[in-house]
């Protein structure tokens, strides 16, 4: 059964440094708040897995906490480069990040073999593209009954998984709805999960018996932050910033407004400062 | 007919080349402002696809992101990301891909990964995200990007997604049974791949842009078809609906700032 616990355990309790760590939301539902206080306490040397890394594994990267990340798509949605990610591979700065790039079709076909527990996932994918010859991760494997031969790529089985969604019940259990992206997958997938959510409820409700809910007893803690998922949104709740995603871009040029930013916003700043940000952009 | 920018011209050409019966998917920027033109035209029927998972959305305004919440409230559903890719995109139901690009080569390759070698790039681009399968599953794909030396180069660093590869059948030969990029639409001219070659040559020309202007461009000695047309300008309905789109954009984008 998930336990409902305070932020700060959540994430002591279930992030280790050196943990491969994903922090899924397809634009929709981005955990920032987590991933913040990922930040503030420091952990280190951990490996990213995201489809779409866009301004939290920014952060998270410029201040130093991954040693590597497992990606499709590192930009900032509509504005331009991630500044942060691109000045780690290609200066180093803080330090050196690996990289495993693949496609989103991989991506999405490999987190849902690891929810399905399989050791890997097959795609018609790849093809005539040059990630093949820079991913050794990316192989193929030949259809037993037809000889096709398709791309293969290893099942994403993370640590653990950190997600936001709309609300939980008192027991646990939590529901996603709207832009669903791969975060059942990505919790089914990993060893423990954590799912920050806008609030905590009597009833769940689920709108339709085919709603996105993940039962407590699929989850590890649940979390209530309202504002969340800011400067993303959630559904029915606040909309996405798109002023904020523009204003990274200056933020993050430059070393030193980036720290001055950290510092302030996430070190200086508890988990509770996002309510009213996302509270403005509703 | 009112005065018109080149990139006006380019997203109004490139909306041109849907129909009403595409089932597309769209990619965010230059091809969402085409797509959206298109359906708010002549083509009102036409299905918009984002990978986000939404399909059949009508944008009031257009998105900043492909996860916009603007897409998923005006989409007729929703599908998770593994069933976007497995059952729409790699099942065979989109008719059109419509791509951007940092940088293309004459066989319609496209790169959005590094500027210089892999391991010490000079520039690390975004990545590809959807666009290696979009390319290679959807029935047909539009290219849309402005027309320069930069943008259009003699030789890629890396290949993110296959346009017709070497040129020639080579997509065949690779056991593609789709068409590859057929139309590539630019600020100045539009290209296709030649029917044999499959390289890309001019076949339309926008108003007031000379031969010139087009090879000084293109970083490769571009070809022009035997019979070039021009390009027919933007109808005033087409303008406006453009203006009257990026105007609403522009508006929503820029909402709740002291956010920031």
């Amino acid at each position: 059964m998930a336990r409902l616990i305070s932020l700060a355990e959540a994430i002591s309790e279930n992030v280790h440094d050196g943990d491969t760590v994903a922090m899924e939301g397809f634009t929709h539902l981005i955990p920032y708040a987590a991933g913040h206080e990922v930040i503030r306490q420091g952990k280190k040397d951990l490996f990213l897995i995201r489809m779409t890394p866009d301004i939290l594994y920014d952060q998270l990267i410029g201040a130093g906490a991954a040693r590597g990340m497992k990606f499709s798509w590192g930009g900032n949605p509509g504005v331009g480069s991630l500044h942060r990610f691109r000045d780690a591979v290609e200066n180093q700065w803080p330090r050196p990040l690996e990289i495993e790039e693949h496609s989103h079709a991989a991506m999405a076909n490999a987190y849902e073999a690891g929810a399905a527990n399989l050791p890997f996932a097959m795609l018609r994918g790849y093809i005539g593209a040059d990630l093949t010859k820079v991913n050794p991760n990316i192989k193929q494997v030949t259809c037993p009954f037809t000889r096709e031969v398709l791309a293969a790529v290893p099942a994403i089985r993370p640590d653990v998984t950190i997600i936001h969604a709309l609300r939980a019940d008192r027991k646990g259990n939590v529901l996603l709805e709207g832009i669903v992206g791969v975060q059942k997958e990505a919790v089914l997938g990993a060893k423990r999960s954590i799912v920050t959510v806008e609030e905590i409820v009597d009833e769940l409700n689920p709108p339709s018996p085919n709603s996105v809910v993940l039962p407590s007893w699929a989850v590890t803690a649940v979390v209530e932050v309202p504002g969340g998922a800011f400067p993303s949104y959630a559904q029915g709740y606040y909309a996405r910033s798109n002023a904020f995603y523009i204003a990274w871009d200056e933020i993050a040029r430059d070393r030193d407004t980036f720290q001055a930013w950290i510092e302030e916003n996430i070190m200086k700043a508890g988990p509770g400062d996002f309510a009213k940000h996302a509270k403005k952009a509703a | 007919m009112s005065d018109f920018t080149p990139t006006e011209m380019m997203t109004i050409a490139a909306s041109r080349a849907l129909t009403n019966d595409d089932v597309c998917f769209v990619g965010i920027g230059a091809p969402s402002a085409a797509c959206n033109v298109a359906r708010l035209t002549h083509a009102p029927d036409i299905t918009l696809i984002y990978e986000s998972g939404t399909v059949g959305t009508k944008p009031d305004v257009l998105p900043l992101s492909i996860g916009d919440g603007e897409l998923c409230d005006t989409a007729l559903f929703t599908v998770s990301v593994p069933e976007m890719f497995r059952y729409w995109l790699q099942g065979g139901r989109i008719t059109t891909g419509f791509l951007g690009g940092a940088q293309i080569d004459r066989f319609a390759n496209l790169n959005t990964t590094v500027v210089g070698p892999y391991e010490h790039p000079k520039v690390r681009l975004p990545g590809g995200g959807g666009a290696p399968e979009i390319a290679s599953n959807c029935g047909q794909i539009f290219i849309t990007m402005a027309l320069s030396k930069r943008g259009f180069v003699d030789k890629l660093n890396f290949i993110t997604s296959m346009g017709h590869g070497e040129g020639g059948n080579h997509r065949e030969r690779l056991g593609m049974k789709t068409k590859g990029p057929t139309r590539v639409i630019t600020d100045l001219c539009i290209l296709e791949p030649d029917p044999v070659t499959k390289e890309l040559t001019v076949v339309s020309i926008h108003q007031g842009v000379t031969r010139e202007q087009i090879v000084e461009n293109c970083g490769w000695p571009i070809k022009f078809a035997e019979t070039v047309i021009d390009t027919p300008v933007p109808t005033e309905t087409e303008l406006q609906t453009l203006r009257d789109i990026n105007a609403r954009t522009k508006k929503a984008h820029q909402g709740n700032k002291e956010a920031a």
